[in-house]
């Protein structure tokens, strides 16, 4: 297998003298071609800065991100057309995701129009054929694009922002706790859409949370964040069923569980 | 409620000027400009001059009517030339950050530390008195509070995902101010607006009233309110016409935007 991703020996520090917070400190990690990662830890052990880092949309104190081989980190914005066509990214929350302002037919659309993706190949090029494609796999009804992102639920606008995602036909997802806004009923919904999704079009798939549950249902491998630090790494099963560290083991206890029905 | 009512009274005033204005250029009582020696100065409320006639045996009302015209053209170009200047400035600031940011806001703080009747009464010892130096003089002088607000506010929309997430689908920064930042501060720069077309107004007020605007025989409130000076013992309430019409005026605005502002506070708005 190939890397998609490489970062090696990556620290951002925040502020600066006696105030640097340290959002993520000396990590090392390589995502393979095809395989789910999860990202797991709790708020402030720097999951977000990690993405963020991968996505391109921040820059490393130290160390360097490779995205396909080549150098993303302190590259300028002009250059990193193939990271923005090849990675996509699905936030938290849908309601500070999507332009209030906007039709949800522009919203999704937003991507194919931007200069550094069009012409490139593999971008479609009929926007409105685009639109009805991921519309349809997203399974919003065909007449949204007309609409506005208030008019649709909260899993209806998780699906706006995963059809977004897709409209470039990404090779990489980036979810950055996709479901942990969204009502408990229609959590399922949108992970096993994400699922499906990832599964039919060969995604490789960076999946962050602090729920420990979605993980082990959605991921193959599993990397621990504590503190700015990867703690722990290792196949999903594996980690879930022998955790080496203290940490991991107290993430792991704090999953709570129904008592059987049976 | 309270919002409600600032905004259905704004409404109202400010629909009276508009409407008084628009009146103006087809029809008034008498002829704003025509000097009658046989009717200098007859009260209000009796005989044919509803609101009496000036010391020139002008009709006091047709040139109250008359000066809405100037009012609303001095407020629509001076904030014009106010968000122009202004709300370009602000979004730049707010979207580069940084020393860029820095620059922008120290400048337009030494701006907002000038003082805008010495500004006006540079410009028109430039450029001589007129309309034309009065408005851009007050645009000038009000770009400053559109930089501010449109900064303050941009930077509250940069904050949002759905920025991050057009610059993660490799959006430029040009595309994601016109797409993204723009109507969103459109709210808050149009409550601005309002505010600053009172503003306008009240400065147009004084200028004229110094003389550093419009020159006779255009009629002005302000230009009224000097001319009623000389009579201000005998015939005070020569003085009160233009006074009530340029206190409406700004009061209008002020609660327009008030109301506004109060409306899109999300604090007080349900949630949707």
């Amino acid at each position: 297998m190939t890397s998609v991703f490489t970062a090696t020996s990556v620290s951002r520090l925040y502020g600066a003298g006696r105030n640097t917070v340290v959002g993520l400190d000396e990590i090392n990690l390589a995502v393979e071609t095809g395989e789910r990662l999860g990202v797991v830890g709790e708020s402030g052990s720097g999951k977000s800065t990690l993405i963020r880092l991968l996505a391109g949309l921040d820059r490393p104190t130290r160390g360097e991100v490779r995205f396909d081989g080549e150098l993303i980190s302190g590259r300028p914005e002009h250059q990193l057309g193939f990271l923005r066509q090849g990675v996509q990214i699905v936030f938290q929350d849908p309601r500070s995701s999507l332009n209030p302002r906007m039709r949800v037919g522009d919203i999704i659309t937003e991507p194919l129009r931007s200069p550094l993706l069009r012409g490139r190949p593999g971008v479609p090029v009929d926007k409105a054929a685009r639109l009805a494609e991921v519309l349809e796999q997203v399974g919003l009804p065909t007449d949204s694009g007309r609409r506005h992102p208030h008019e649709f639920s909260g899993g209806q606008r998780q699906r706006i922002a995963l059809a977004r995602a897709l409209a470039p036909r990404p090779r990489v997802l980036i979810a950055d706790e996709p479901v942990s806004a969204l009502d408990v009923s229609v959590r399922s919904q949108v992970i096993n859409l994400l699922n499906d999704l990832v599964a039919e079009q060969d995604l490789t798939l960076v999946f962050v949370s602090h729920d420990l549950t979605v993980v082990r249902h959605l991921c193959d491998r599993v990397a621990v964040l504590q503190s700015g630090r990867i703690v722990e790494r290792g196949l999903t099963a594996e980690v879930y069923a022998e955790p080496q560290e203290p940490y991991t083991q107290s993430l792991l206890e704090a999953v709570p569980r129904l008592p059987d029905p049976s | 409620m309270k919002a409600r009512l600032s905004l259905a009274i704004g409404l109202i005033l400010v629909g009276l000027v508009l409407v008084t204005a628009l009146v103006s250029l087809v029809w008034t009582p008498y002829d704003p400009i025509r000097v009658d020696s046989a009717q200098v100065l007859q009260p209000p409320l009796h005989g044919p001059h509803l609101l009496g006639t000036d010391g020139f045996g002008i009709d006091v009302l047709s040139r109250i009517m008359v000066s809405a015209q100037i009012c609303v053209q001095v407020g629509i170009i001076a904030v014009g030339i106010a968000l122009v200047i202004g709300v370009p400035l602000g979004v730049f600031a707010g979207q580069v950050g940084g020393w860029g940011s820095e620059l922008v806001m120290r400048v337009t703080d030494i701006w907002y530390a000038f003082p805008a009747l010495l500004l006006a009464i540079l410009f028109a010892a430039a450029f001589g008195s007129s309309t034309g130096t009065a408005m851009v003089a007050i645009g000038l002088a009000s770009v400053p509070a559109f930089a501010r607000i449109a900064r303050a506010a941009t930077l509250q929309v940069m904050s949002q995902d759905y920025v991050l997430a057009a610059r993660a689908c490799g959006t430029r920064p040009a595309a994601i101010a016109v797409r993204h930042v723009l109507p969103n501060i459109a709210p808050l720069v149009g409550v601005q607006a309002s505010v600053s077309f009172g503003i306008a107004i009240l400065a147009e007020a004084a200028l004229s009233y110094l003389g550093l605007s419009a020159q006779p025989p255009t009629p002005t409130w302000g230009r009224m309110l000097a001319d009623a000076q000389t009579y201000l013992f005998s015939n005070p309430v020569l003085a009160l016409w233009p006074g009530l019409a340029v206190a409406a005026a700004v009061l209008g605005f002020n609660l327009l935007g008030d109301g506004l502002r109060d409306l899109l506070d999300p604090r007080l708005k349900e949630v949707r």
